[in-house]
């Protein structure tokens, strides 16, 4: 029986929350300089026994039941993890209770990138890690990250405070700023104007739902709380991989044991991985292009054609018709915007294959078809039943959800700084990107990638990605040829979102 | 002598995990039937897990082995001697780094003599040659570059299904008039005539045996023997059933869970991955000690072997619609077993596809592994371990260090596709959603 997730005191609070009604959000990004220092700061917000008293802590979500008038978040870089003198093991490669591989090498990969993890996220040509802002190379890699989260006017101060009291034990080399919502705050709109923030999966916290069963062989968007959280049951009822130490590294027993290794301190139980990417948006190039392609409509069909979603409502342009999906409503909004699956579109004629939002969530299940039948299931289960070409060819999408909370910029130039919350780096964030985003052969399409997110290189050699296909009823696509680039990385992290506990213990 | 052999494998590739096609030694380009080819060296790293067995078990004599491996349209003979005659100093060159090779003698004999039939062999579609791969893409794009001028400038209204009649007439015609020219299909070998004829007489012969006590006894007595062959069936699955749990459950080597692997083996698998949208695939690893593992896995590659054929003769292999070529490989007098294979995607996809789509496959096939995360009824379990199942995988899986594919930036989605465009264009008579559906995918 999965276990139900009960320590919200131990959860920092973005698990649950995008801290909505907080306009205001600056990302600080830190150089531990004195380790001691920085040590006692930890101990501090995390409320560590005989710790100093600060005006501020870190928010963990129990305390969402309350009115908060500011958030802080804190998340850790490998390198910054070792500076704070975690035991080596957790770094050390070959064994199963330790960091996983890519989170101590981070988002750009080893040195000069000779593993290829930039050529799978597309980090390369103008997006390549050597262009980035920070991040990537080692002098440019933060050890640690500090969201602040404020309501409007309140951000300023509680900023400087913060930053005053970091002072003695880190330096912060680069302090992210974000832009607040542009108009009516419940709508948070990207830079190019769209409704963002849509679609997000439903954490099963009181772990009602068992994930394998025959439910799973149609869409659903209830997600098993080890996803996310580690430390608990994941979409394959397994415990994730994660950093477990002997009890005799933990004295002071600060940590709990793993449920799935009693004998074992459990570092990761109520953390997760923060994958944090800053996406500048060419926004008159984006509009400039789409009006160009698309003249009779100001570019709005073509704009919403590549998102998937209307411009002015964020509605999906696929007719809502599955009011029963599961993890989908009550809310009527939420049916409006999400209580639907690309089964009802088959030919892409109302959302096309290449949509952002039908590259990012497929909304597929486990088994094309569904439940239908017992004979055809068998026959479906073992590949004898084929239904067109394009039948079974994207993964099952829930073992590939992640939390999205990211925020926009909007200064000299503009963006969103992606944030994205998972347990499994690998399978969740980076099989995305890989799979689905970056892809030129997603869902039997040919020529294109993201045409939000593409970097237009061509792949291989000579084979073109730069365009960007509509089905259309009559027959022949709508293909829209030299899509330019509409969004680059301009820097990257890979960091650990700590429980409290865990907090704690970093700052013994 | 291996750290020179890799050295000079390495010179064979424009790029690391890519095999330039004109190289001087094996100008794998020049040879129109080969889909695929690689030189792997098959050293294996994970011999050290037997010793969990005990001493007999271990195997540190394990020989190193050179594996060229390619995949190829008609008889594999034909294509070995034609590398003997054109790349004949190249290979030399390569195999003089091998145990007992004469650089002097007769080499095509020296290949025959060292070729290893593999136990079950997966090609994605039988009959589907290099060149109609080519020719076909090069149709694609003839036809998707006549249909764009033809369309430009022109009003076409939805759910015309005159116009969608015509531009199907007009795409005909403009292939008549311009090509590209294609070849006709080779007709399908005679052997492969005779195999089919033989499965089916197989087949017959079974069903006839199946039925022959109903045929020459009465009711009562063939009952009799119904059930008397029933129980010899139960009972012999009865004492293998035992004898596989009581391995699943005691094997030594299910007493921890599998290692991951190191971050040095990693990194040197991923230099390798992902220069182009197929990647190549080679693992290796030994059986468990002791005749059953062996022969179970025996028995089950051979029925694999006969049975891939047959129900999935193109297109798929389970639910598996990214794997090009495969084929499953006994080593050592069955100490040992390769797997080698040409997908389509990342590795994190093609794990995915195991784990999600095909565990039991992978179970059957592989379970009586070293290692190999633990199975229930060798169905259940296993690759549905994700992460113990793709740490044991990459643990086994070996550099490729020359690969070659004919055909770059092609997917079995797109050769698959190009096929029905062509067929469409063979065809006179299309309804009108299939005229639809064709346009729609050039």
């Amino acid at each position: 029986m999965a276990q139900p997730v009960s320590e919200h005191q131990d959860i920092q609070a973005i698990m649950r929350s995008g801290f909505g009604r907080l306009d205001e959000a600056a990302f600080l990004l830190l150089r531990i300089t004195d380790v001691d220092r920085a040590k006692s700061w930890l101990a501090a917000i995390a409320e560590a026994p005989g710790a100093g008293r600060l005006p501020y802590r870190v928010t963990h979500a129990a305390d969402l039941g309350s009115h908060q008038t500011r958030a802080l978040q804190v998340a850790f870089t490998a390198p910054g993890l070792k500076k704070l003198r975690l035991p080596d093991m957790l770094f050390r490669d070959g064994t199963t209770h330790a960091f996983p591989r890519e989170f101590r090498f981070g988002m750009a990969g080893e040195g000069l990138d000779p593993e290829g993890r930039s050529r799978r996220l597309g980090d390369v040509g103008a997006n390549a890690p050597s262009n980035w802002e920070w991040g990537g190379a080692e002098a440019k890699t933060p050890d640690a990250l500090v969201m602040l989260y404020a309501e409007a006017g309140g951000l300023s101060d509680f900023q400087q405070m913060v930053m005053a009291d970091l002072a003695p034990g880190c330096d912060v080399f680069r302090a992210l700023d974000t832009a607040p919502p542009s108009d009516n705050a419940k709508q948070r709109r990207e830079p190019f104007g769209f409704v963002d923030g849509i679609g997000q999966p439903e954490i099963d916290w009181q772990a009602n739902r068992t994930p394998g069963t025959l439910g799973d062989l149609e869409y659903g968007n209830l997600i098993a709380p080890g996803e996310f959280l580690l430390g608990y049951e994941n979409e394959y009822g397994l415990y994730t991989e994660r950093p477990l130490l002997d009890p005799g590294q933990d004295p002071s027993n600060i940590l709990s044991p793993a449920p799935d290794d009693p004998g074992r301190r459990d570092l990761a139980r109520n953390g997760c991985y923060i994958v944090f990417r800053d996406l500048e948006q060419d926004v008159a190039g984006f509009w400039d292009f789409v009006r160009r392609n698309s003249p009779d409509d100001e570019g709005v069909s073509l704009a919403e054609a590549m998102v998937g979603r209307r411009l002015a409502t964020g509605d999906p342009l696929i007719t809502v018709t599955q009011a029963d999906i599961r993890g989908i409503g009550p809310d009527a909004e939420d049916i409006r915007q999400n209580g639907f699956t690309y089964e009802a579109d088959p030919e892409g004629l109302s959302c096309p294959f290449g949509a952002h939002i039908r590259r990012s969530n497929p909304r597929s299940a486990d088994l094309p078809g569904g439940r239908q039948g017992l004979v055809s299931r068998l026959l479906r289960t073992l590949g004898l039943q084929q239904r067109g070409a394009r039948d079974d060819l994207i993964s099952s999408s829930r073992f590939h959800r992640v939390i999205r909370r990211g925020r926009r910029y909007d200064g000299v130039s503009r963006g969103i700084r992606f944030i994205c919350l998972n347990a499994n780096i690998a399978r969740q964030f980076e099989f995305i990107q890989n799979a689905w985003i970056v892809n030129a052969k997603f869902n039997a399409m040919d020529h294109e990638a993201d045409p939000l997110l593409g970097n237009r290189l061509p792949f291989p050699a000579d084979h073109f990605t730069d365009s960007f296909s509509l089905p259309q009823a009559i027959g022949p696509n709508r293909r829209v040829a030299g899509l330019p680039q509409f969004v680059t990385v301009r820097g990257g992290g890979y960091f650990f979102l700590p429980s409290l506990r865990a907090l704690r213990f970093f700052a013994r | 002598m291996e750290a020179d052999l890799r050295k000079l494998l390495l010179t064979m590739n424009h790029c690391p995990g890519a095999a330039n096609p004109s190289n001087p030694l094996v100008p794998f380009g020049a040879f129109d039937t080969l889909h695929f080819a690689r030189f792997v060296i098959l050293d294996d790293a994970t011999l050290g897990d037997l010793s969990v067995f005990g001493p007999d078990a271990e195997f540190p004599d394990a020989p190193i082995y050179l594996a060229f491996l390619g995949d190829c349209d008609g008889p594999a003979d034909l294509l070995l001697a034609d590398f003997a005659d054109r790349a004949g100093d190249g290979l030399r060159k390569i195999f003089a780094y091998c145990v007992g090779f004469d650089p002097h003698g007769d080499l095509l004999h020296w290949m025959r003599r060292h070729s290893v039939k593999p136990a079950v062999s997966y090609v994605n579609c039988i009959g589907r040659t290099v060149r109609q791969i080519r020719e076909e893409e090069e149709l694609h794009e003839a036809l998707a570059n006549y249909l764009a001028s033809y369309l430009a400038g022109r009003q076409v209204p939805d759910q015309a299904k005159v116009e969608r009649r015509e531009i199907h007439s007009a795409l005909i015609r403009a292939f008549g008039e311009i090509g590209p020219r294609l070849t006709p299909p080779a007709p399908t070998p005679l052997g492969w005539h005779i195999r089919r004829l033989l499965y089916i007489l197989a087949a017959a012969a079974a069903v006839l045996v199946v039925a022959l006590p109903v045929l020459v006894l009465s009711a009562g007595a063939a009952l009799l023997v119904y059930c008397a062959v029933l129980f010899m069936i139960g009972a012999a699955a009865a004492v293998f059933l035992l004898h596989l749990r009581r391995q699943e459950t005691t094997a030594p080597d299910l007493q921890s869970p599998p290692k991951p692997p190191s971050d040095d083996h990693l990194l040197a698998l991923g230099t390798l991955q992902d220069h182009d949208v197929t990647n190549q695939y080679t693992a290796l690893g030994s059986f468990r000690p002791g005749s059953f593992p062996r022969w179970t896995t025996t028995v089950i590659w051979w029925l694999v072997n006969v049975a891939t054929p047959i129900l999935y003769p193109c297109g798929n292999l389970g639910r598996i619609k990214t794997i090009h070529f495969a084929r499953w490989v006994f080593l050592d007098g069955k100490r040992r077993g390769m797997f080698a294979s040409n997908y389509d995607g990342s590795a994190e996809g093609y794990m995915d596809d195991f784990v999600n789509k095909v565990s039991f496959g992978l179970n059957l096939t592989f379970g009586q592994g070293v290692g190999f995360p633990r199975t229930r009824f060798l169905l259940f379990e296993g690759a549905e371990l994700e992460q113990d199942f793709k740490n044991t995988q990459r643990r086994h899986t070996l550099p490729t260090e020359v690969w070659y594919k004919a055909y770059p930036g092609l997917t079995l989605v797109d050769i698959a596709r190009n096929t029905r465009i062509r067929q469409g264009l063979e065809r006179e008579t299309m309804t009108d959603s299939e005229i639809r559906q064709w346009l729609s995918e050039i």
